[in-house]
């Protein structure tokens, strides 16, 4: 009990104490606070990202079969679906068609594809809403596509993606078999890739094997390795940004040690006088160690806050133009709220371990001064 | 009753700045008496008090309080008895600027663990004692000489402490303040505190409360105690 009074106590002079430097104390919330709030932001989206990404591509093909020719991708006839079909274990395959257009007007390449499932009217185009919004154009608006023989092209659109798929569907635009025919040229004999489904993902490697095998001018895409190809983009997306803030927390570690270290002499004549009146050094370390706590752990608990709110209540206004690299087509949607407590737990000891050290150590070594040097001042 | 037996403090030992403030010092203080330590500046008056007042360590001799020995505590003892045995006044007063009045004066208690609201009720009734009671919630640095002075006397008691230790109290007050002082020194010695002061001002040591002074010079007791 009374061990927990002195706790209450040193506690409530620690609160009193900071008053004392409003200014001062609160400029340095403030900072601490920025940077745990730019810290947790980027940690939250890149994970909510590629949490998202994962997600959308569970839904794509096991297996992707794409003809090369001197290491560049080329069309794949159709006749290689027939014999590919017949391997034991895979449940079902198609020609896929897609493609990438520049759009000289907003400066953005648009990826058209022919969607697997639903079929498209002749003359109608479903687009991304990033498309939508960066050329202004809405349901029962036509397009214009200038073809692979020059002729005009017009498209009328259908429908604009709801925004959940903007992460992927952002630049999109899904046409009819004939419109991307018509567009692109090419024989029909002919698709961009073949998309493969596989009931048993164990016989995957065993089947790409046989594809190689049977067509040597092959390339086969797992679907596994575009995962993690996803992965690595917002890994490395995310891993720059974090690289860029290593550097702002270093500057932060030096500016609070900074503080810390350079004890004023006001602080130090405090600390003689606590030491005078018969505190013990453990008293003023615990006092230093409730001041370094309240300001680091109120800045951290409000950095959190921020930064969720940022991420997943703004989409993160602030650092998606930075983080999502979509060159012209930002997508925007929600994230799903989501918390890696792993890394929460990372943010706090990068940020409130070394401010609590850094203060604690200066005022250690203040603590340990004789008492009497008070009475000689 | 304190006791101090062939007390030396020497600074700097072994070097050649090396300094014997307090030597040869053999005493016995009296309970319940106000003692003044008088001697010229450097005389070792205030070392003396810091090493009665557990607040430094003698380079060797021993010192008894109340048949205890304390020279050979270690630091964690001899803080708790400083905090409660002794209750100081300081010349600087050294009270913390950006704290109020009732901060000030709580503050030797904090590591007590008692109850905050039991250390409040104590030093309110030491404030309303020291006529501070409407100051209570002011800063230090808006206080008068005098309130000052009163709020470091109000500090010195909160633990209720045995002994009481000024170190040249009147240093920085005019004739008025210091005989204002006085009187509280004398209210400590009705309460039968033992009072022990370090000081070169007339006022202080040939007042009437004084039941002993001690002359000290370069280090030393001089002459029979008077």
């Amino acid at each position: 009990m009374e061990g927990w009074e002195r706790q209450k106590n040193i506690l409530d002079f620690s609160l009193s104490s900071l008053l004392r430097r409003k200014g001062k104390n609160l400029a340095l919330v403030f900072v601490y606070t920025l940077l745990v709030f730019t810290l947790a932001s980027v940690l939250f989206f890149t994970h909510a990202i590629k949490r998202e990404a994962s997600l959308i591509l569970q839904d794509s093909p096991e297996l992707i079969v794409q003809k090369s020719i001197a290491g560049r991708q080329e069309q794949i006839p159709l006749r290689y679906l027939e014999p590919i079909q017949k391997i034991r274990g895979v449940q079902s395959g198609r020609g896929r068609l897609w493609g990438y257009y520049y759009d000289p007007i907003i400066g953005a390449n648009y990826t058209l594809m022919v969607p697997e499932k639903q079929t498209l009217e002749s003359g109608k185009i479903s687009i991304g809403q990033g498309i939508s919004k960066t050329r202004l154009v809405f349901p029962g608006d036509t397009m214009e596509f200038r073809s692979h023989d020059g002729m005009l092209l017009q498209l009328q659109i259908q429908q604009v993606f709801p925004s959940e798929s903007e992460l992927i569907a952002s630049d999109l635009i899904l046409l009819a078999e004939d419109d991307f025919r018509r567009l692109f040229g090419g024989s029909r004999e002919y698709a961009t890739d073949l998309t493969l489904r596989v009931r048993n993902q164990r016989e995957l490697p065993t089947i790409a094997l046989k594809i190689a095998e049977m067509f040597p001018d092959t390339r086969i895409i797992l679907r596994e390795e575009i995962l993690r190809t996803y992965e690595s983009i917002f890994n490395w997306r995310g891993g720059m940004m974090v690289f860029i803030l290593v550097g702002a927390l270093l500057a932060f570690i030096i500016f609070a040690w900074d503080k810390a270290s350079g004890l004023s002499l006001e602080e130090r004549r405090e600390i003689g006088i606590l030491k005078a009146v018969g505190w013990e050094t453990s008293d003023v370390l615990l006092l230093k160690f409730w001041e370094g706590t309240i300001i680091s752990l109120s800045s951290f608990l409000m950095g959190i806050i921020w930064a969720y709110a940022h991420v997943f209540f703004t989409s993160a206004a602030l650092l998606a133009p930075a983080l999502k690299g979509w060159a012209v087509l930002y997508p925007e949607f929600k994230l799903t709220p989501f918390i890696d407590f792993s890394q929460v737990a990372t943010l706090f000891f990068l940020t409130v371990v070394p401010y609590t050290v850094a203060t604690i150590i200066p005022s250690w070594r203040a603590a340990t001064i004789d008492p009497d040097s008070v009475m000689r001042t | 009753m304190i006791e101090l037996k062939n007390i030396y403090k020497i600074f700097n030992q072994g070097q050649p700045n090396e300094f014997a403030a307090v030597q040869e010092v053999t005493l016995e203080i009296e309970p319940e008496k106000v003692t003044v330590f008088k001697g010229p500046s450097g005389s070792g008056k205030t070392t003396l008090l810091s090493l009665i007042g557990c607040m430094a360590r003698p380079t060797s001799g021993r010192i008894f309080l109340s048949g205890r020995e304390i020279t050979s505590l270690p630091e964690r003892f001899l803080t708790e008895i400083r905090r409660k045995t002794f209750g100081f006044i300081f010349q600087q007063l050294n009270l913390i600027k950006g704290i109020t009045v009732l901060e000030n004066i709580m503050l030797p208690a904090y590591p007590n663990g008692e109850k905050f609201s039991a250390v409040k009720n104590r030093a309110m009734r030491l404030l309303e004692v020291l006529e501070l009671t409407p100051k209570a919630n002011s800063k230090i640095e808006w206080l008068s000489g005098g309130e000052a002075q009163r709020t470091a006397v109000a500090r010195a008691l909160i633990n209720n402490p045995a002994v009481i230790i000024a170190d040249e109290p009147t240093a920085h007050l005019d004739t008025k303040l210091s005989m204002e002082l006085v009187g509280t020194l004398a209210k400590f010695k009705e309460d039968q505190k033992m009072v022990l002061i370090a000081s070169h001002d007339p006022l202080v040591y040939e007042s009437k409360i004084v039941d002993r002074v001690i002359h000290l010079r370069d280090g030393k007791i001089e002459g029979p105690p008077t």
